[in-house]
């Protein structure tokens, strides 16, 4: 299945790039999307949003899907 | 319902009032208007802000500021409300937010407009990167609590 993962703000400036594309069999939850997109941890306050929805780490993923990652937001 | 998210700069006196005027259903059904202006500070944690540049995640915006307003619909006794949010680069006095609730009585625009504010601030998909006055560069981590 496919996979578009966005990454943004601080987060995209520390990963050095605004997204990937994943192609797996594999990832079932947005946890482990994160790990098979980065190298490091994913870090306590990351925010998660799956087809523009907040989800949790432990939320599934299907194929299609659009997987975002990002910092506390600080709008307004 | 008016949701807009702009990259120009905002007069938000303007917009309110030809939003208002095009609206004709609500003449004579609304006693009360609460309109909150989020405006930017030349100050943030000590220090002087010269810029910033505000990023957002554009389609999950526009559908989490819809959501919250149909939401306070809802929730409350509205006639109408209208947010406007700007992105891109912000220079001190410069309008950020506009939010604005029309309804019959006054508590219903009140607490509405204040729960939109409350919402949009801790959820709504917007980061801001400062720049110092001295040229250095950085992101806001949180918003002030209130």
């Amino acid at each position: 299945m496919t996979i578009e993962v966005k990454f943004f703000a601080s987060l995209r400036e520390r990963l050095g790039r605004s997204g990937a594309q994943l192609d797996t069999a594999e990832a079932a939850t947005v946890a482990e999307v994160w790990q098979r997109c980065t190298e490091e941890a994913m870090p306590a306050n990351v925010l998660m949003a799956v087809n523009l929805e907040y989800v949790k780490a432990e939320h599934p993923v299907h194929d299609g899907d659009e997987v975002a990652f990002f910092p506390p937001v600080t709008g307004g | 319902m008016h949701i807009e998210i702009s990259t120009a700069p905002l007069n938000p006196w303007q917009q309110l009032e030809a939003y208002q005027q095009q609206q004709t259903a609500l003449v004579g059904k609304y006693g009360a208007t609460a309109v909150f202006v989020g405006s930017m500070r030349d100050f943030n944690e000590g220090d002087d802000v010269a810029a910033m540049e505000l990023e957002h995640y554009p389609e999950m915006t526009e559908k989490y500021l819809r959501d919250i307003a149909e939401r306070a619909m809802q929730q409350w006794s509205l006639l109408d409300v209208m947010i406007v949010h700007r992105v891109g680069a912000v220079h001190p006095n410069e309008t950020i937010v506009l939010v604005a609730v029309w309804s019959a009585h006054r508590a219903d625009a009140f607490e509405a407009s204040r729960q939109l504010m409350e919402l949009l601030k801790s959820q709504a998909p917007f980061w801001k990167k400062e720049t110092l006055d001295t040229g250095a560069m950085r992101w806001v981590e949180k918003n002030t609590p209130g």
